[in-house]
């Protein structure tokens, strides 16, 4: 089993053999981040690049660690989108780092599928960190091995993703690698963050939250950002606890002992309680434990694959 | 200076019939083949139309002079079999007043190529607010006025622009999309947008903005034209103002009748446009509505651009794609799949348009009509390359494409200004 | 490649794997301190082989673990694919040890010089010897072993298999065959 692809692009074009490869081999680097020395020496001498359009910490951190405990010199580049409008195009800028011999460059965008049209014009790996409402596919990896590692397997599992589905990459990257895994993907949030076509990820629908947790094994609670308001999709992050939040209450509802999941940073006490994050049923921390290892397989198969 | 097209197919808006076409000098002087002439030109096994007139060009000059100019884009329109264009007014600065009207005409006439008919903007720098002084505009030669690129979001003012062009029987040509509605869209809304994280451009932000401009030319019995209808409701929305008496025409682009979202899945820039492509049922429904007469006319919408702006993510990629060289072949593939008569094609790309703007002597071959006669050969197969490309810009995802069917003899008051 | 032939078989690899074992009770007769690591993937179930006759003759528990080499592999530089990672099991502290590493075939000694760099990530062993079913030679790095259970002369066309019931489908045995 392999990846044979110079980029690491979407969740969407994985196979389900692709998918188990790449979580087996997370599961092998999960080792390495519990030894006292977390570092092995396979990228040394690689030049992983971060480049960033967007702000993040979470993700930009998962990766650099990754590249460092692999050996590689990691470089963090944050550029503003805005300003490369005007000045520099993001492919030149793409293209000036490539020119200093960078062997992977981990994009972050603002845009749908900019990170695509990057890695269709370039020779070096090319890894997205997200892009734009599109996809965020190494997230949906690190979900599925956090899911994989609780229940034993993916297939047959009942998944609910609650939240802006419509402008989440998360939301896009885990239905497509949930789809390929043979598992029942439910989505829930207001109808203002459902895709007006919807149909189209072949995900349920569900009216409330009772219906959205009652017969799930995995509940993955969806960030909800404050920029949201001024674009007219909830009045208030008050109301959108009250109808669309994931409390105890709502937890006892849930008949399959789901484990809760969320993609950070959480906004505790909008779309998760406190009580609900910091229990036994969430795995957020694996999650960000599991991140580590993914990017770990993702970054050594790009850059291996480079040859 | 005589010249006689023999063995012609002539294509009217009404019928075929086979003749000769005798030119004398601009104008074609009567239909028949025994006729002494200067020069002779066998058109035997190609279909003769009244010289195309395309109502929405943008040629970029002034102020954009890198993407496209008049000579360019007169160049252009010759190989493409077009004969007269109406330019948008949407240029550097903007074509608002009699002055920067004249320099176009001026320009065109120089060149010599095709006539060029120029929009005038409905308001002040097409900023929305204040009217353009249409009266002096209309007088130095506007075929009509357009804020085309911007909508004319105020209501009010597109009232009063109706109103006030009513005076000097001009029409307002509307670019209809709701910029709210639009957003930071860049495709049509769909399953596509969905999946590809594109944000979506719904159909409603088309036809809320139509069926408002078809209501305003009722209100103030002027005349509105409608652009680029890409979605299937704006067909039904006009087809209802027509049966109502109403006094609204409307284009549409050979883009929206060819392609659909899902060529944007790749995220090319090639195919981002505006109004978005949008699906089989609009593609449908379009084709329906030039049959049918709703739709009265095709237009490219030619929107040049540079290969460094839409090299671009897609979100940051201007809207457009160079239409005037694929206007015939892609209307072509209506008529061979049956769509589209010959006839259909000669009303919706020549006999319409020359009504709509008032033009007397163009859109019909016919003696006493001015000589402007496209020949088109349908079964001539080409690559659309660098070499054939007369435009500036090339941004056309039919770009490196092999199309069937294009003008051989494109021929303007007479003169033969492109022959293959 | 030619038809394989068998060198070695059942009966005598197990001999050979005893006297080995008793080679390393005499060198190591601190069991406490002396732990046993095979190396993916055949080392591993040499080393279950050294185990088992360590417990039977010794009556002693050794702590074993397995260590994957592929992250310190010297040539991932010149391929084209990603060999499969597998994880390393050392639940033991490392640290003042004796450590018997194991592998199946003793060839350019490239990986055990990996093996080592893995090791020496767990923390500092105080010594760390080698056992080897067979060493065919050809070192390419100053590397030899403590405990040989076979040395078989080879040229470089020629390919040593250890072969273990585990894995391979067959009895214990080595073969050796020709590449083509």
């Amino acid at each position: 089993m392999s990846y044979e692809h110079k980029d690491f692009i979407s969740s969407k074009c994985l196979t389900r053999e692709e998918i188990g490869y790449i979580l087996d081999q997370a599961k092998a680097f999960r080792e390495i981040n519990r030894r006292e020395i977390k570092k092995v020496p396979t990228l040394r001498g690689r030049t992983i690049v971060n480049l960033f359009y967007e702000a993040s910490t979470r993700t930009r951190t998962s990766f650099e660690i990754a590249g460092k405990r692999l050996g590689a010199d990691v470089i963090n580049i944050s550029a503003s989108s805005s300003s490369a409008v005007k000045g520099e195009t993001l492919m030149d800028t793409v293209k000036n780092i490539e020119a200093m011999a960078a062997d992977v460059v981990v994009i972050r965008h603002n845009c749908s599928g900019a990170v695509k049209f990057i890695a269709d014009n370039v020779k070096a790996g090319i890894v997205n960190a997200g892009d734009g409402l599109n996809e965020h596919p190494t997230q949906s990896m690190l979900d599925l091995l956090t899911i994989e590692m609780a229940k034993g397997s993916l297939e047959g599992l009942t998944v609910t993703i609650i939240g802006d589905i419509a402008h989440s990459r998360v939301a896009r990257s885990d239905i497509w690698a949930m789809k390929t895994c043979g598992m029942r993907v439910k989505v829930f949030g207001p109808p203002t963050m459902i895709p007006v076509a919807v149909d189209a990820f072949g995900v349920e629908v569900c009216r409330n939250m009772e219906e959205a947790v009652s017969d799930a094994d995995v509940i993955i609670m969806l960030r909800i950002q404050r920029e949201r308001m001024s674009k007219l999709l909830i009045p208030s992050e008050r109301e959108y606890s009250a109808v669309f939040g994931l409390t105890p209450a709502v937890m006892e509802k849930a008949a399959n002992n789901p484990i809760v999941m969320h993609p950070g940073p959480i906004n505790r006490g909008v779309e998760l309680s406190s009580v609900v994050a910091d229990s036994g049923d969430s795995r957020i921390l694996d999650q960000v434990e599991n991140g580590v290892a993914v990017r770990m397989a993702v970054l050594t198969f790009i850059a291996v694959a480079k040859n | 200076m005589k010249t006689l097209l023999k063995n012609c197919k002539i294509v009217n808006h009404d019928k075929i019939t086979e003749s000769g076409i005798l030119i004398e000098n601009e104008t074609i002087s009567g239909l028949t083949c025994d006729a002494e002439a200067d020069k002779v030109i066998d058109c035997a096994g190609a279909y003769v139309l009244p010289g195309l007139i395309d109502m929405h060009v943008h040629m970029r000059e002034p102020g954009q002079e890198y993407k496209e100019d008049i000579e360019s884009a007169s160049k252009a329109a010759s190989a493409g079999g077009v004969t007269s264009a109406c330019c948008m007014a949407n240029t550097s600065p903007v074509i608002d007043n009699a002055a920067i009207m004249n320099h176009i005409t001026a320009r065109a006439r120089e060149i010599g190529l095709i006539d060029i008919f120029p929009y005038g903007a409905v308001t002040k720098g097409m900023k929305g607010e204040e009217l353009t002084e249409m009266g002096d505009m209309t007088k130095a030669g506007a075929a009509g006025f357009s804020d085309d690129g911007k909508t004319i979001m105020n209501a009010e003012v597109m009232r009063r622009a109706l109103e006030y062009a009513r005076q000097f029987g001009a029409f307002i040509a509307s670019h209809a999309i709701d910029t709210n509605l639009q957003g930071a869209g860049s495709m049509n809304e769909g399953s596509v947008s969905a999946v590809t994280g594109l944000k979506g451009i719904p159909s409603e932000s088309e036809t809320t903005v139509i069926i408002r401009d078809i209501l305003l030319a009722r209100l103030t019995k002027s005349r509105v034209h409608i652009c680029h209808v890409s979605a299937k409701e704006s067909v039904e929305l006009i087809r209802w103002g027509k049966n109502e008496g109403i006094n609204v025409t409307a284009e549409a682009a050979p883009h929206h009748f060819t392609l659909t979202d899902e060529c944007c899945e790749g995220y090319d820039t090639n195919y981002k446009m505006s109004p978005p492509l949008r699906t089989e049922k609009d593609v449908e429904a379009i084709i329906e509505g030039i049959k049918d007469g709703t739709l009265d006319c095709i237009a490219t919408d030619h929107a040049p651009h540079q290969a460094d702006e839409k090299f671009v993510e897609f979100d940051y990629a201007p809207v457009g794609i160079i239409g005037l060289q694929t206007f015939i072949p892609l209307t072509l593939r209506l008529i061979k799949s049956g769509k589209l008569s010959w006839t259909d094609f000669a009303r919706a790309a020549s006999y319409n348009p020359a009504k709509i703007l008032g033009k007397s002597r163009l859109g019909c071959i016919a003696p006493g009509m001015q000589a402007d006669i496209t020949v088109i050969d349908p079964e001539c197969e080409y690559v659309f390359d660098g070499k054939i490309n007369m435009s500036k810009s090339s941004n056309s995802p039919f770009m490196g494409a092999v199309l069937k069917g294009r003008s051989v003899y494109t021929l303007k008051k007479g003169k033969i200004v492109f022959s293959l | 490649m030619e038809k394989e032939k068998t060198l070695i078989g059942g009966e005598e690899m197990r001999t050979i794997l005893e006297r080995l074992t008793f080679q390393i009770i005499e060198k190591c007769p601190d069991p406490k301190n002396t732990c046993i690591v095979g190396i993916r993937r055949r080392g591993v179930f040499i080393a279950k082989r050294i185990e088992e006759c360590l417990k039977k003759h010794n009556k002693r528990e050794f702590e074993t673990g397995t260590i994957d080499i592929t992250l310190y592999r010297d040539d991932l530089s010149e391929i084209s694919n990603m060999p499969e990672v597998h994880s390393s099991s050392i639940d033991f502290d490392v640290n003042g040890k004796t450590l018997i590493l194991v592998d199946d075939v003793l060839f350019t000694g490239r990986t055990i010089r990996a093996a080592l760099d893995a090791l020496l990530d767990y923390g500092r062993p105080s010594k760390i010897m080698l056992a080897v079913m067979v060493d065919r030679g050809h070192r390419e790095l100053p590397i030899h072993a403590d405990f040989t259970g076979k040395y078989i002369p080879t040229s470089l066309e020629e390919v040593i298999h250890v072969k273990v019931r585990e894995v391979d489908d067959t009895e214990d045995c080595v073969t050796i065959s020709r590449r083509s």
